[in-house]
């Protein structure tokens, strides 16, 4: 591939703006940090995080120099702590609870200390878990991301040979190929899954379920299968020239950044990002640092409604990035000689009532139609749910949303042989989220093959579940 | 602007504020640094026979961030020639006649030794001497030191032997290596001792290296005890300070050392009987600059309090301390929660559930989840007002039933039978 560099800035000045924002804490950082946790008893910060890490304990440790434990204690409830530590929505989990939030709105800097801590074993390669005897069971994992490396994680400390397979040359999926490479570099949670690997986990990567290796023959091997395969392609716009050159979809957009190769990666001096949740976030804001020299949100709805978290907005704004409310886009428009994104033809829009999902209608004015030059379009409109893939899978069930259908605690599906967990299950959210469920679906594997019941750390809150509904996610 | 001037068993200051006898007196220019600051007074590090140092001396002890809540040292006395000093000292106070120079002094147990040197310092112009019979570490194994101030008949007798030799105040600075206080003091009053301070530092091993396994500070691999000094050793020195103070056998000026910090430390060493207060860990750590806070601080208080000199408030509180048989068994406290400034961290309830008596469950309030105290079972020990990390959120009520007081020392002589209850 020839170097092309579109941007008008530097590769150096590119490698300046994708430095990490919350960079690792230097040792004084930390401890003076471990030091200032007034170590709750039944942490809210605990509550908070769906893995419910023992926040405290795990900080405590990090104060006494004992770093191996409190890694440990991470991994012990979230075997993907270091790539949580980097992506989570603190503000709205750990650190939004954190007492000292309440009390002088200085939380506790929880995600960089779990940083801090797992770092340190990571980078020694000092694995804080082994494998359990073997007890003989397979299992399959489909799909390496939160939701499989951590079912395969547990199942491997419990003893079962267990193999992942996916599709992509890398191990880890969104984790891997969808993060803003200011948060997280594919290093992380490519080292987390080693980290399984060394525990006895098989990666067969590169491996297309239908393609490479059938269901049957999957099911012959295992005893059970665990479906984390996440969601589809990103929704389309249906819109007049969505398929332009010039037109990318923001998880496309973003696996082009993670590659890092600077000179080879798109970027348009005018660049229009479709949507406003987080990933619009991502693609703005990275779209912006790759030197993009006007960068527009385009939402069809207002700033109250964008489902982006608040910090996220709070971070594209600091990035200068231009927020079209109220403005949909109705064709996108090529040059007369060149076929490429010339202009982004939009249209105003009207909010109405909320509707029964509580997100208020809109709908557009008439004659209210614009054309902006753009040289680039982003779609970040959410990804699409896998349908065609669970309709191969006999006896699976998914609810009017798409979304597979299983029992809450135990993760099993309407088949009894598969379990699943993540975006596929929960229709999108969090790697935390994705990696509670590959914990829950653990034990729901270890139950159905053994009857034996298990329970990991933090696979519910410790105490007073029944009035668990503080600051819970 | 209240008067901190404070008459000291005769030696005049500028304020309470003195540095204590250590490295930050070590030489002329030191104190004269020191005056210039602020300090009112300077006790001159211990001199005597020049002695020989190891290398390393120091150590502590960090507390979180907090570095150095407690310090300990295996220096000696001065390593500078007598002369060497002597020149220096009459020089300092020529140029700071109005600060108070103390010199403090540790010979070997001869009463010519201490004639010898008491006249040589008395000729300096010094205003006074402190006799050094606490330093636990190194001298104390040559028969010096807190090998006097342990043997109550020694402190008396050198102590004696040093007001024959000249009319300069002597100090007597004991040393807290020892079962009681009390013995000590009065065997230095019994000597003729014109004042006391105390305490010297508390015997004291630092800590071990993890990594070497030797102890802290390594000598070569080796490490001896030390003596114990900062913020830590604070408590320890308040108790011994008001023990004298109230003793009424005692009735001596007492210069206050131990852990003193800022003007908050100094002060409740004035209240619990000091006249002037000795500091030296906190200007290792972070300089003689720290006096301007201390006078300042003292000065703002004395004025918010409405007194006019600082001597109204020496031992203001020791008619508060008492023994705990005089304590009033039917004065009865709980502990409230405000549970709109509650952040919910919940030390209280496992503070009072495996340290305590088991009296704050969980209450329901709005939806939330609360530490609320039963004050039925509370028995008002303070211990979850302490953890509570949100100002103002605990408080100690007091419940008045209008009993009357009664002491332990009344009921068992009421009720002789009591006398085995705790």
């Amino acid at each position: 591939m020839s170097t092309r560099h579109d941007s008008p800035i530097s590769i150096e000045q590119i490698e300046r703006n994708f430095r990490e924002i919350a960079p690792a804490l230097t040792a004084a950082d930390a401890i003076f940090e471990a030091n200032r946790c007034v170590y709750c008893y039944d942490a809210p910060c605990t509550r908070a995080c769906p893995t419910h890490i023992d926040v405290p304990a795990f900080i405590k440790k990090i104060a006494s120099g004992n770093l191996v434990g409190s890694a440990r204690v991470i991994f012990d409830a979230n075997p993907i702590g270091a790539t949580c530590a980097r992506v989570c929505p603190v503000d709205v989990l750990c650190e939004g609870a954190c007492v000292e939030k309440t009390l002088m709105d200085k939380p506790i800097e929880i995600g960089r200390l779990q940083r801090y801590a797992t770092d340190y074993v990571m980078s020694r390669e000092r694995d804080v878990f082994q494998a359990g005897a073997p007890n003989g069971k397979t299992v399959g994992i489909i799909g390496s991301g939160p939701a499989g490396l951590s079912c395969a994680t547990y199942l491997a400390r419990l003893g079962y040979g267990v193999t992942i397979y996916d599709r992509r040359p890398l191990a880890g999926g969104l984790d891997t190929y969808a993060m803003a490479e200011y948060k997280m570099p594919m290093r992380v949670s490519v080292d987390e899954a080693r980290m399984a690997e060394r525990l006895g986990v098989e990666f067969k990567l590169n491996t297309e379920i239908g393609r490479d290796i059938s269901l049957a023959d999957l099911e012959a091997a295992h005893d059970s299968i665990f479906l984390g395969v996440g969601l589809g392609e990103t929704s389309r716009l249906n819109i007049p020239g969505e398929d332009l050159p010039g037109v990318y979809d923001a998880l496309h957009f973003i696996e082009r950044i993670k590659t890092r190769d600077w000179a080879n990666i798109p970027i348009g001096r005018t660049v229009a990002v479709i949507g406003a949740g987080n990933t619009a976030i991502d693609a703005v804001t990275q779209a912006k640092r790759l030197g993009a020299e006007r960068v527009l949100m385009i939402y069809r709805r207002s700033q109250r409604e964008m489902p982006a978290y608040e910090y996220e907005y709070e971070l594209a704004k600091k990035d200068a990035v231009e927020f079209w409310w109220q403005t949909a886009p109705v064709a996108i428009l090529s040059d007369s000689e060149t076929p490429r994104v010339a202009a982004l033809r939009c249209v105003r829009m009207d909010l109405g009532e909320a509707d029964a999902s509580g997100r208020r209608t809109s709908a557009p004015v008439p004659g209210s139609e614009f054309e902006i030059p753009v040289q680039m379009v982003i779609k970040a409109l959410g990804q699409q749910k896998r349908r065609s893939f669970f309709e191969q899978i006999q006896g699976v069930e998914l609810d009017n949303a798409g979304r597979l259908r299983v029992n809450p605690e135990t993760m099993q599906t309407d088949n009894p042989k598969y379990f699943a967990g993540g975006d596929c299950v929960n229709g999108g959210r969090e790697a935390v989220d994705a990696s509670q469920a590959g914990k829950l679906a653990a034990q729901g594997i270890h139950l159905s093959l053994t009857g034996e019941k298990v329970e990991f750390a933090g696979a519910r809150l410790p105490l007073h579940e029944e009035t668990s509904g503080i600051k819970a996610h | 602007m209240a008067d901190l001037t404070v008459n000291f068993a005769g030696i005049k200051s500028p304020n309470p504020f003195w540095l204590a006898s250590a490295p930050p007196t070590n030489m002329g220019s030191m104190v004269e640094r020191a005056f210039d600051a602020g300090w009112g007074g300077a006790v001159w590090k211990t001199l005597g026979e020049p002695i020989r140092n190891v290398c390393s001396r120091l150590a502590a002890v960090d507390m979180g961030p907090q570095r150095m809540m407690g310090l300990n040292n295996i220096e000696l006395i001065t390593d500078r020639p007598l002369e060497v000093n002597l020149k220096e000292i009459r020089e300092c106070k020529r140029k700071y006649p109005k600060h108070a120079l103390i010199i403090s002094l540790m010979v070997e147990s001869k009463r010519e030794a201490w004639h010898e040197i008491a006249k040589k310092v008395e000729d300096t112009g010094a205003d006074g001497v402190e006799l050094n019979f606490g330093c636990p570490h190194g001298m104390s194994e040559r028969g010096m030191g807190a090998a006097m101030g342990q043997v109550p008949d020694y402190t008396c007798m050198v102590t004696e032997w040093v007001k024959e030799a000249t009319r300069l105040p002597v100090i007597v600075k004991l040393t807290p290596n020892v079962t009681s206080i009390t013995p000590p003091g009065r065997a230095a009053v019994r000597g003729g001792a014109d004042a006391l301070s105390l305490i010297n530092t508390i015997n004291s091993v630092m800590g071990v290296d993890l990594e070497t396994m030797i102890p802290h500070p390594n000598v070569n691999g080796m490490a001896a005890h030390g003596g114990y000094c900062g913020p830590a050793v604070k408590p320890i020195a308040l108790n011994m300070v008001s023990e004298l103070a109230r003793d009424p056998e005692i009735g001596i000026p007492i210069s206050g050392i131990g852990g003193i910090s800022t003007w908050r430390d100094a002060t409740e060493f004035l209240l619990l009987g000091a006249t002037t207060v000795q500091v030296c860990t906190a200007v290792m750590h972070y300089g003689y600059r720290i006096v301007e806070d201390m006078i300042d601080g003292l000065s703002n208080y004395l004025d918010e309090k409405g007194f006019r000199s600082v001597n109204e408030i020496i031992g203001h509180s020791v008619r508060r301390i008492t023994d705990w048989g005089n304590l009033d068994l039917n004065y009865k406290t709980v502990a409230r929660i405000d549970h709109k400034i509650c952040i919910q961290c919940n030390l209280c309830h496992i503070a009072c559930e495996d340290g305590a008596h088991q009296c704050i469950p969980f209450t329901e309030i709005e939806g939330k989840r609360f530490p609320i105290v039963d004050e039925a079972e509370c028995v008002g020990c303070n211990l979850c007002y302490l953890v509570c990390p949100s100002p103002g959120c605990i408080s100690m009520v007091r419940l008045d039933d209008g009993s009357r007081p009664l002491t332990w020392r009344e009921l068992t002589t009421r009720q002789p039978e009591t006398m085995t209850a705790d």
